[in-house]
Formats: structure tokens, sequence, C-alpha cells
């Protein structure tokens, strides 16, 4: 009876796999936003491919901005979605007085978030060949370089979320979905950083995604892995998942101060 | 204390549990006050008190859950402040007032606790649970779709997975119907006679604790008021039986309590 943090990682995984494998609602949910939103801005970047000269220059430029907001996006609700599933079950106090430590449960909403992002992404990323002509893994290592900065800040983003949600109650559970939205206006997802005001840009640069959208457009555009902005989303995304940890971590020895963990529930 | 199976020298012989001057507040509210007692290993007690009493706080304190504004607690010999990951895997906890995910077959649920203890033989310590607590024809049925009796078993279950030396138990057969209620009680007698494991619960039921317990702690607004076998209360009390002791502690003023230590 003495299995370590790879077997307690692995318990919470499972209790995610079982969820996930008996009910194909949920699997579906994961994967049709992804697709949707594929739809509509391919069909939306093919129409504006004969009416905008900067669109024509590379025409998967819109397409491929979609999928990687969603690897952020999916990332995001990846591990927020299933650690607020623990709460509605009201299974903290359950988890937590067993031997799992905090950190392995970052460890495994990590993980789970990994798993969750890749059934959301995939289908539509495989899907944009045939109904776009688009291939996304031209992108080449930078796809890998993209997806797994990405993955980080979601991740980052997340455990902020959750560890808020842990110490305000699940009548906070939307932040799930709407922090990441305040970035999306100022990240450049589907158009360059130059396009906001000035005073709006230097926020626009603390922001790991940003440097990853720019990059991606490069690789598109200019055909160069900036290997600069490749570093400059690797550097913030280790801050910021340093911070968002920490803050988790707080909110939890909050909530064991407060007597939250056996009491959270709807 | 009559020495049981599983006792002997060494570790064995510190008490499961040790609290000193335990105190919990809540914004400078007071839950629990200067709580002070032991439990010896392989004993069944009884922490008894109305609403509000502080019964679920301080469980909450020994599981390591609640962190204590002041005081020590010592469970299996461990510092809980200092290394409660060391003692976790050696105790466990059930309640109807906390969850496990619904959605999750009773099987499903016991193979992610059996994980999260670190279990050899995942499988085989799942089937072997779930035939000592008559839980087979159940295993696949999710959890949520379990009546109240089922759902207490298939806790009881996720609770001794880890074959625990040391059980904390709150209102273990609160909703339960009487015939439910009687063979869970027996269970906590069996489990106790047959592994040496100590057992700590907080309930409304006297007649439960009157006949399980070898001890009890009843507890009054965060202190105990007093503490002894049920035989021992309902005698200082001149009653007839424990009903009747909590009776008079819950309604008299905490001070009329001589037990009852002096603290702010």
């Amino acid at each position: 009876m003495t299995g370590g943090v790879a077997q307690r990682i692995w318990g919470m995984v499972l209790r995610n796999a079982f969820v996930l494998r008996k009910s194909w609602p949920r699997l579906l949910d994961l994967a049709y936003w992804p697709t949707f939103q594929l739809l509509l801005w391919g069909f939306l970047s093919t129409f504006l491919l004969t009416n905008s000269s900067w669109i024509a220059q590379a025409s998967g430029v819109l397409i491929s901005a979609v999928l990687l907001w969603d690897v952020l996006f999916r990332s995001n609700l990846g591990l927020s979605l299933t650690f607020l599933e623990e709460m509605w079950a009201r299974n903290l106090g359950q988890l937590f007085i067993s031997p799992l430590r905090p950190i392995e449960m970052i460890a495994a909403l990590m993980v789970i978030s990994f798993i969750r992002t890749l059934i959301s992404v995939t289908p539509a990323a495989f899907l944009a060949m045939p109904f776009f002509g688009v291939w996304v893994f031209d992108l080449g290592i930078g796809l890998a370089a993209f997806f797994f900065n990405l993955l980080a800040m979601g991740w980052a983003v997340g455990l902020l979320v959750s560890g808020l949600i842990l110490r305000l109650g699940l009548g906070a559970e939307n932040l799930c979905w709407f922090v990441i939205f305040l970035i999306a206006p100022i990240t450049g997802i589907y158009y360059p950083v130059s396009v906001l005001p000035e005073w709006l840009q230097p926020l626009s640069w603390v922001l790991p995604s940003t440097y990853v959208f720019e990059g991606m457009r490069a690789v598109l555009f200019e055909k160069v892995f900036h290997w600069d902005l490749f570093f400059g989303a690797v550097g913030l995304n280790i801050v910021y998942l340093a911070v968002c940890g920490g803050v988790f971590l707080y909110m939890f020895r909050v909530a064991r101060e407060k007597g939250l963990l056996l009491q959270q529930g709807e | 204390m009559p020495s049981l199976p599983g006792e002997d020298a060494g570790p064995q012989n510190v008490p499961a549990i040790e609290v000193s001057n335990l105190r919990k507040s809540y914004d400078g509210k007071p839950a629990v006050r200067n709580l002070n007692f032991s439990v010896a290993r392989g004993d069944i007690v009884a922490l008894l008190g109305g609403n509000g009493a502080g019964k679920t706080t301080t469980i909450a304190m020994l599981l390591g859950v609640l962190i204590p504004t002041a005081g020590e607690i010592r469970v299996l010999g461990t510092d809980m402040r200092r290394n409660r990951h060391a003692v976790l895997p050696r105790m466990n906890f059930s309640s109807p007032y906390v969850g496990m995910p619904a959605r999750l077959s009773v099987e499903e649920n016991l193979i992610v606790y059996a994980n999260l203890y670190g279990l050899r033989k995942v499988k085989d310590r799942v089937r072997a649970m779930a035939e000592e607590l008559n839980l087979q024809d159940l295993l696949k049925t999710p959890l949520g779709k379990l009546s109240a009796g089922q759902k207490t078993r298939a806790s009881l279950a996720k609770s001794l997975i880890n074959e625990p030396e040391l059980l904390l138990l709150d209102e273990p057969t609160a909703s339960l119907d009487p015939d439910t209620a009687d063979w869970v009680r027996s269970y906590f007698k069996a489990y106790r006679d047959r592994t040496g494991a100590t057992i700590l619960l907080a309930s409304h039921n006297m007649t439960e604790v009157e006949r399980i317990c070898s001890d009890v702690m009843m507890m009054k607004d965060g202190r105990i008021a007093d503490q002894g076998t049920p035989a021992e209360l309902i005698t200082r009390f001149g009653r007839q039986n424990l009903e009747e002791v909590f009776l008079d502690i819950a309604r008299s003023p905490t001070a009329a309590f001589p037990n009852v230590e002096a603290v702010p």
C-alpha cells in the first residue's frame, strides 16, 4: 500500500476518463465548438481571400488563428471545468482527506486538460483540409511550439480561475468562461498587435499568447519561425504558471483555514 | 483498555488521537475552544453534541482539511500540522454529507479512491470490498442512482478501501432505515474487532452510541462538557439513558458542568 505520486495523479485522470468515456454528449460538446468556429471563420476567410490582399497573402491565417485560439480556450476550460466538477460533486473534501496533495491535483488537472484539448481541436484541425485546403501541420515545428505555449497559458489562467472559485464559491463559476475572453481583443488573435492603439500594445505584449499569434503570422507570411517570439512566450508562461499556481495553492490554504473544502457544493 | 488484534509494541502504543489545547475560530468567533483529549487504539469513541457544538469542526481538523487556530493534533503518533500526508494513507472518513461523484459507478469510484490511496491490486481490493459490503450487484450502477442505504454502503466501502487504522465517521447512520442502520453498526464493531482499528464517530443517535461506543465525549459550545463511558455518564447525571444525559447537557448553561475546562 505504498503507491506514489504517479498513481495518485493516475487516479484523478481515471476519475475524469470514466466521466468522458460514458458520456457521448460531453465528447461531442468538446469537439463541437471548435469545429463550428472553424467552419464559420473558414467560410469567412474564403470570402475575404477574394476581397482582401492581406488575407490573400496567407490563406490559412484566420483558420490557424481560430484553431490556436481554441487551444488556449479549451486548455483553460479543460483545467477549470475539471476542477469545478469536483466542486459540483462535493468531492473536494473526499479528495483532500486522501493522500492526494494539492500539487498532485494541479498535475492531474494539467494532464486532463491536455487530453480534453486534444479531443477538442483535433477533429477541427483535420476538417480544415477538406473544407478549406488548409493543412495546419504545415506550420511545422512551430505548431508544436505554439500548441504547448498556448496550452501552458490556458493552464495558468485555469489555475487562477480555479483558485478564485475555490475561495469565492460556485457563485463565481462563470469566471471559467469570461476571464479568458478578457484577453481575446488585445492578444492579436486575428489581427497584428500593431492594429491596437499604441497605449494598449504594451499590455498585449505581457501576454504569452500575443507572442504565439505574432509568431504564427510570421510563419505564414514570412515563412520564418521567430525564436525570440518563442522564447518570449516560454519565459512569460513560466512566470504565469508560477504566479497562478501560487495563487491556487494560496487559495487552497485559505480554503483549509476557512473550512471550505467540506462545505463546497450547490 | 482491552488488548486488541493489531496492538503490539512500538509506535502502536501511542494513542490513535492526541489533541491538546485545540482551538478554532472563524473571524474571531470560537467554534472549538481548548479541546484536550486522547483516544486509545482500538477504541470506538463517540463525539456527541447538539448542532453547532463543534463536532464536525473537530473531525475536520483531525482529517487535516481544516487548519486549527491553535493547538496540536497527533494522529497515530504523527503531527497533523507538520506531516499530515504521512498519516493520511492510514486513516479514512465517511459522511452522508460529503459526496462522491454521482455519475461514476460504485466500481469506478472505488477504483479512483484505491488509486488515490496508493493500493496495489486495485481490482482485487475493489472486488473484496464489494463482497464484504454486499455491493456486487451495484458495482456498475452510478452512485447517483443508489438509494440512501446503498449510498451509505458505497461510502463505507470507500472509507474502508485502505483498511484504515483510524476511521472517522460523521453521523454514519443518518437517514438510514433501522434495519440498514443496525447492519452498519454491526459492521463497524466487526471491523474494529477484526483489525484493531480505532473509530471516532460524531452522532446524534444515542442508541447507536450506547450500543457500540466504549467512551463518549459530550460537546457543548465548542468544549467537552463531560466524558466517560455511557454507563458512567448515565450514573453521574442520575438518568435512565444517554439521551436524557444529552438533553441535560444541551439544555443547561455550560457553567453547570464541572468537567468543562475554564477557558476564555
